[in-house]
């Protein structure tokens, strides 16, 4: 596909340069600024996460208890999870999805700006009120991420602040997601019908619309929790005839869902870079869309493989064993896709392929140890120890973290208009794979020969592969400080990139200018 | 749709949102430090909520005379029919998790705490044996009586139903530029709504006082309560927009070709409508 | 950095990585041993068929996994500009789509046969030989063998305890099974079909011993069942594996598994025990006391009675020191403790409805309340000066 009309500056009344000062930043309506504020927001938060990673894997250390209260050690697990999922993940590729779809569809802008702007700022808000928990007398939330009652209940003042953030942070994922499904939907410029997106955009599509669905049950779950703390009611409560398990289920729907919302963008991310640096198109294009819609559709029916020990009926553990397994399909397509595009190609290997290289790689491995979890009866044995620890962080962190940092190399150059420095990226590259690997890695050793999840303290057999995981831990968390340094160095400056940046790149952004202005595509681009 | 024009309307700033965060976070934390017994949350409370009310009302002003100045184009129009119709589907799932609570209850928790499970039954609740409704197992001294289906909700459900035809006949009117009949029409909309909350009120002043129904009634009373508030909530949210979208008709802000605000307002008030009728078979009938 | 040198390092990485599980995998040398690498093969014919379903998936993942990795380092040496390679423009053929949807699904296919036979034989819970119900507390478990009038509460070992207190007094290395013993293990009989009625009191907890092949989870107000034909005599350690709060860490499970006749002479042991003021009264055998037996005792014995009853049931929440911490109020200085003794004794027996002080009454015997009273009111700071009878327990009753 290509551009036929120059889209930079054209004749309009818009006032074309940005305006000055904090105003700016605060009222924009602008896609490529909301993009930027949602991703340095998803960077901070990634580092207030993982500052309360560092806390959990110094106390795991050694054995004993060295340096943290219990209590506090599960503050920081559960806080940890959340800032990294809805602070620093989703924010992320939100905005990614803010500064990117609009460009790669040829849009103006987002379909709906004002609601943008609302949507992001909501995540400070939501934030403040969740981080300002652990200020307070009781502390901040100690349940876990999943929230399970009865166990919830007990947290004392911070349970409501807990409830609502969610519910803000609810709602602007949902108006996010709104807005990106309609601009994808209803903006892309002549031409570029749906079959012809790139696959970020399809694949940001296809999580607008998870999100839109499950955002609003975590939304409902969370509220029941709210009124059977309050208001007397019995959801979660046996003897008033509800049940503990129903928060699980109400739960899970939303969250298995959630977990393909973390991957999904972080597929079409690889599947844009790995094609420009094998110099060849992506193979199997439209298996890609189908692929992803299957994922989708499938993650609505495994939700209870996370609850393979709470003793549900033997059909249900059969069924919900069988769809998590069939996920694994669509998700083969994907790979051995990727594997068919860098097939006699002609690559090279910047930074961001390594990232994405690295990605495909490290994703199976999580991937392949997906497969294992979904059996249910071995499921009884790995739930709730290091080895789900050690799958999803597989999945997560050299997944998702992996796709976004390859995405902020890939584009940054378009961004700021300067190549970052190459020397340094490659170093965080290789520091962060191979310590990420030797922080993951034992941690399924772990799981296996029996130490649970969630734990401050753990028996003498443990020792060796938990230092050895913190260890890895701590040098992959220096490296991320290389990585916001090469950001700024990059921002401030560096050797000029031509609009084209990437000999093999494809793709409407790449016909805009580097830096691209403020308005791209005013008049819409037309695509062949 | 796919073709951008180039004057797609992108507003260049927007003060609203801004203004308004404070307030939904305000609104929040003040109601946060209220539910752990802290007074002073209350106040907060108020001050956030007028302040998020505000945002509201003076977002939806710019969005109205924006529109009333034609700076909408066709693709803007189509922004906004996409928009709302996701937002409607996400309120769609909301209520999903409440229905999927009331079924989950009634399909699974409560026969297994009743007698299906043998070992939870007889080991922990005395092997007394459960039927809908129920206070649950642990509450067998609360005494209540389920909401009938026959009385107030029968007249309740035909009353949306037929706020529904009145509100299309004024839709159809709309087209047709017959705008007394379009205010006609909407009027009783309205005045149907109100009174669907009227009775709902006074249908939970009756459970609540004469059926001994509550919240704390074990999951039936829950279940009920969310459900229907819930419900009764989306009512008056719906009628709220339906009469401003009737003032504004009466200004004269729409066409026979051009009035998305209508439109959605009605999209809204039928999607209140359907979840009612969900309501109606599976709370009360079924 | 050159293109070799980094198919070397990503070479070596997925190596180490591969060897290293592959090293893990036969046999079940490395379980409870520091390097521990695999799940046990277990003791029971469950544990055994897991054990089997996980080693035949994780070769075959670590199959798929070789043809991934090296399909992509291959294609990155073989294809990569520096050599000179030349793109080539395909971008889809379908036989090879379809190849590569189909064998996945097959294998899976494949896999799901044994897992679906093992998950049916997990489930099947008829024909039990005895029950044994557990019920989980914050933080520990309490034990009821449904076929025999015996049953007991089941807490971490005090050296753990102490252990794993900031600042301990013994280093946690010194403890022979750190965090992995109890004052009171579950006792069972090898070679019979056990039935598990699971449940819990207060949150969800989930009862785990690897050697038996499952964990289950703990729900207040339902019960879960689950079984366990365990073939070979010895000790079986696991934890709760539910996060159930500050303490979650800290509640082993211990089972010992005995010959029948073993097991039987415990049981009398137990039946006898419990009828004089054994460690775990049932409700019933308090009453049956005669008065007489209520000697008074001194006041050496009262505190070191004490000390050790604290130090087992009270220090999880109340600390070491009786300094207390967030959400569970200090004893040392606490002048509540200090004062009216019935008041201490009532929050004793009768616990605070509706906290996590939950009452002691029907697990502790008079004896030992009698000597943690004196134990809180007199030791650290605290300096009530008098001590308190097992009497004057009796009647606070
Ligand atoms: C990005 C997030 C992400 C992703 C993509 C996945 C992907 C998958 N996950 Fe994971 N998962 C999580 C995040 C994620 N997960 C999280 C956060 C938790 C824990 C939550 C908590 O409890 O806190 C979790 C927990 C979790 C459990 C529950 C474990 C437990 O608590 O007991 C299970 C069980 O089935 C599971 C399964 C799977 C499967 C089958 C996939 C599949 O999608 C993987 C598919 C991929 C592949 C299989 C690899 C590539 C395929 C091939 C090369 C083809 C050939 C393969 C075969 C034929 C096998 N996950
Ligand atoms: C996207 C999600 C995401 C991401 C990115 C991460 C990233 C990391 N996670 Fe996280 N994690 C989860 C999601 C995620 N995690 C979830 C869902 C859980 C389950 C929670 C629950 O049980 O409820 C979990 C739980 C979890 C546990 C288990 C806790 C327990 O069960 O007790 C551990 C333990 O090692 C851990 C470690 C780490 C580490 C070391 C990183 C690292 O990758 C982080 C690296 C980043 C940094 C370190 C920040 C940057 C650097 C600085 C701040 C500078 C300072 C640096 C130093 C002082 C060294 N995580
Ligand atoms: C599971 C945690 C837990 C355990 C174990 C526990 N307590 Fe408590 N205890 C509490 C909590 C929480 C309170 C505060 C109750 C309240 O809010 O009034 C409390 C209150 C008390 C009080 C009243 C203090 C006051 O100021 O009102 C005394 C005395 C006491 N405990 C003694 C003991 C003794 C003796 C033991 C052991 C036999 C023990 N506790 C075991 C949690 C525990
Ligand atoms: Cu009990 Cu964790
Ligand atoms: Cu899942």
């Amino acid at each position: 596909m290509s551009s036929a009309t120059d889209t930079a500056h054209h004749g309009h009344d818009h006032h074309h340069a940005p305006p000055y000062g904090i105003t700016r930043w605060l009222f924009t309506t602008n896609h490529k600024d909301l993009g930027v504020l949602y991703m340095s927001f998803g960077l901070l938060m990634f580092f207030i996460g993982g500052a309360m990673a560092m806390i959990i894997r110094a106390e795991l250390f050694q054995p004993g208890l060295n340096l943290v209260d219990p209590y506090f050690f599960n503050q920081m697990t559960t806080m940890h999870a959340l800032v990294m999922i809805f602070g620093a993940v989703m924010p992320a590729l939100t905005g990614l999805a803010n500064w990117l779809v609009p460009v790669q569809i040829g849009a103006p802008d987002m379909a709906l700006p004002r609601v943008n702007n609302w949507a992001f700022w909501l995540l400070p808000a939501g934030f403040v009120l969740l981080l300002a928990t652990l200020f307070m007398p009781g502390g901040a939330p100690a349940s876990g991420w999943t929230m399970y009652p009865p166990l919830v209940l007990m947290l004392g003042d911070s349970f409501p602040f807990l409830i609502f953030a969610v519910h803000i942070l609810g709602i602007s994922s949902i108006m996010g997601s709104i807005n990106i499904a309609v601009t994808i939907l209803n903006m892309r410029a002549p031409g570029m019908t749906l079959m012809k997106m790139p696959l970020f955009v399809w694949t940001w599509l296809i999580t607008a619309f998870l999100m839109i669905a499950v955002m609003p049950v975590l939304a409902g779950a969370v509220t029941m929790l709210l009124t059977d703390q309050y208001f007397g009611t019995s959801f979660f409560n046996a003897a008033g005839g509800g049940d503990p398990v129903m928060f699980q289920h109400i739960f899970w729907f939303f969250g298995h869902p959630e977990v393909y919302i973390l991957i999904l963008p972080a597929f079409g991310i690889v599947s844009a870079i790995l094609p420009t640096f094998a110099r060849k198109p992506l193979f199997g294009y439209s298996s890609m869309v189908y692929a992803t819609a299957s994922i989708a559709f499938l993650s609505f029916i495994v939700w209870a493989h996370h609850m393979f020990t709470v003793g549900l009926p033997l059909a249900g553990q059969l069924f919900f064993m069988y769809a998590t397994m069939l996920v694994a399909v669509p998700t083969g397509v994907k790979i051995f896709n990727w594997m068919a595009t860098m097939w006699r190609g002609s690559m090279t290997f910047e930074t961001p392929m390594l990232f994405s290289i690295a990605f495909v790689l490290l994703f199976t491995v999580g991937g392949l140890s997906g497969v294992m979890l979904a059996l249910a009866p071995v499921d009884l044995q790995y739930h709730d120890t290091y080895f789900v620890v050690a799958h999803f962080h597989y999945v997560l962190v050299t997944g998702t973290i992996f796709a976004i940092m390859a995405a902020v190399y890939y584009w940054l150059p378009k961004w700021t208009g300067h190549m970052y420095d190459e020397k340094l990226g490659k170093i965080h590259f290789w520091v962060s794979v191979i310590s990420v690997n030797v922080l993951f890695f034992p941690q399924h050793f772990l799981g296996l020969a029996g130490m649970p999840r969630r734990i401050p303290d753990y028996a003498l057999q443990f020792a060796e592969f938990n230092m050895i995981s913190s260890i890895g831990g701590f040098v992959f968390g220096f490296a991320q400080l290389l990585f916001v340094w090469i950001i700024i160095k990059c921002v401030r400056g560096g050797e000029k990139v031509t609009d084209q940046v990437w000999e093999g790149a494809q793709g409407l952004e790449w016909t805009l200018p580097s830096p691209a202005p403020y308005h791209t595509f005013e008049t819409p681009p037309v695509v062949k | 749709m796919s073709l951008a024009q180039g004057t797609y309307y992108v507003p260049h700033e927007s003060r609203w949102p801004v203004f308004g965060i404070p307030g939904i976070a305000l609104l929040m934390a003040g109601f946060s430090v209220y539910l752990n017994g802290g007074g002073w949350g209350f106040p907060i409370m108020i001050l956030g909520a007028v302040i998020t009310l505000i945002m509201t009302v003076m977002w939806f002003r710019d969005v109205v005379h924006e529109s009333v100045a034609g700076k909408y184009n066709e693709q803007v129009d189509m922004s906004f029919r996409q928009g709302m119709a996701w937002f409607i589907f996400s309120e769609v799932m909301f209520f999903g998790a409440f229905f999927g609570a009331l079924f989950y209850a009634r399909v699974l928790s409560i026969p297994w705490l009743g007698g299906d499970d043998a070992a939870t039954s007889q080991f922990l609740w005395d092997s007394v044996l459960l039927s809908w409704p129920t206070a649950g197992p642990g509450m067998l001294d609360v005494d209540f009586t389920a909401m009938g289906a026959w009385a107030l909700p029968t007249i309740n459900t035909l009353i949306l139903l037929t706020s529904g035809a009145t509100l299309t006949w004024a839709h159809h009117a709309m087209k047709e530029n017959h705008r007394k009949q379009v205010i006609i029409g909407l009027a009783l909309t309205v005045l149907l709504g109100a009174t669907f909350s009227s009775i709902q009120a006074y249908e939970y002043v009756y459970a609540w006082e004469e059926l001994s129904l509550r919240m704390d009634t074990g999951i039936y009373g829950s279940l009920f309560y969310m459900l229907t508030g819930f419900h009764g909530v989306h009512v008056i949210i719906g009628a709220l927009t339906l009469f401003v979208i009737l003032i504004r008709v009466i200004k004269g802000h729409f066409t026979a070709d051009d009035h998305f605000g209508f439109e959605a307002a009605a999209w809204y008030w039928h999607f209140v409508d359907v979840v009612w009728l969900g309501l109606f078979v599976f709370v009360y009938v079924i | 950095m050159t293109s070799k040198m980094l198919v070397r390092a990503l070479t070596a990485v997925g190596l180490i990585g591969l060897l290293s599980t592959a090293a893990a995998a036969p046999g079940e040398s490395g379980w409870r041993q520091p390097w521990g690498l695999n799940l046990p093969e277990g003791v029971t014919s469950l544990s055994r068929l897991s054990y089997d379903l996980h080693m035949l998936v994780f070769y075959i993942v670590c199959v798929i996994a070789a043809i991934v990795f090296i399909g992509i380092f291959y294609s990155m040496w073989k294809f990569r500009k520096s050599a000179g390679a030349k793109p080539a423009h395909f971008h889809h053929n379908t036989t090879v789509e379809v190849i590569w949807t189909v064998i996945p699904f097959l294998i899976l296919l494949g896999i799901s046969i044994p897992a679906t036979q093992t998950m049916i034989k997990m489930e099947d819970t008829t024909d039990y030989e005895m029950t044994v119900k557990v019920t989980g507390y914050q933080w520990m478990w309490e034990y009821e063998y449904l076929d025999e009038d015996i049953s007991f509460f089941s807490r971490m070992d005090p050296d753990s305890q102490l252990a794993r207190q900031r600042n301990p007094e013994i280093s946690p290395r010194e403890v022979e099974h750190y965090l992995l013993d109890v004052d009171n293990p579950l006792v069972v009989p090898i070679d019979k079909k056990i039935r598990f009625l699971l449940t819990a009191n207060d949150v969800i907890h989930s009862w785990w011993v690897p050697e038996l092949g499952w964990k289950k989870d703990t729900i207040p107000g339902f019960i879960n069942e689950a079984w366990a034909r365990i073939e070979e005599p010895g000790v079986y350690r696991g934890q709760c594996a539910e996060l159930c709060g500050r303490d979650h860490a800290f509640m082993p499970v211990v089972v010992i598994a005995l010959e029948q006749e073993e097991y039987e002479d415990w049981v009398a042991e137990q039946n006898g025990e419990a009828a004089a003021v054994g460690d775990e009264p049932a409700e019933a055998d308090i009453d049956d006391v005669a008065e007489e037996e209520l000697e008074d005792m001194s006041e050496d014995e009262l505190m070191t009675l004490g000390e050790q009853v604290y130090n087992s049931q009270c220090l999880a929440c109340h600390r070491a020191e009786g300094e207390g911490m967030a959400g569970f109020p200090a004893l040392d200085g606490n002048e509540m403790v200090t004062g009216d003794v019935s008041a201490v004794n009532d929050v004793i027996i009768n616990g605070v409805s509706g906290t996590a002080m939950q009452a002691f009454g029907g697990r502790l015997d008079d004896r030992e309340i009698a000597a943690v009273v004196t134990y809180i009111r007199n030791a650290w700071g605290n300096d009530a000066g008098d001590l308190v009878q097992p009497s004057e327990v009796r009647d606070a009753r």
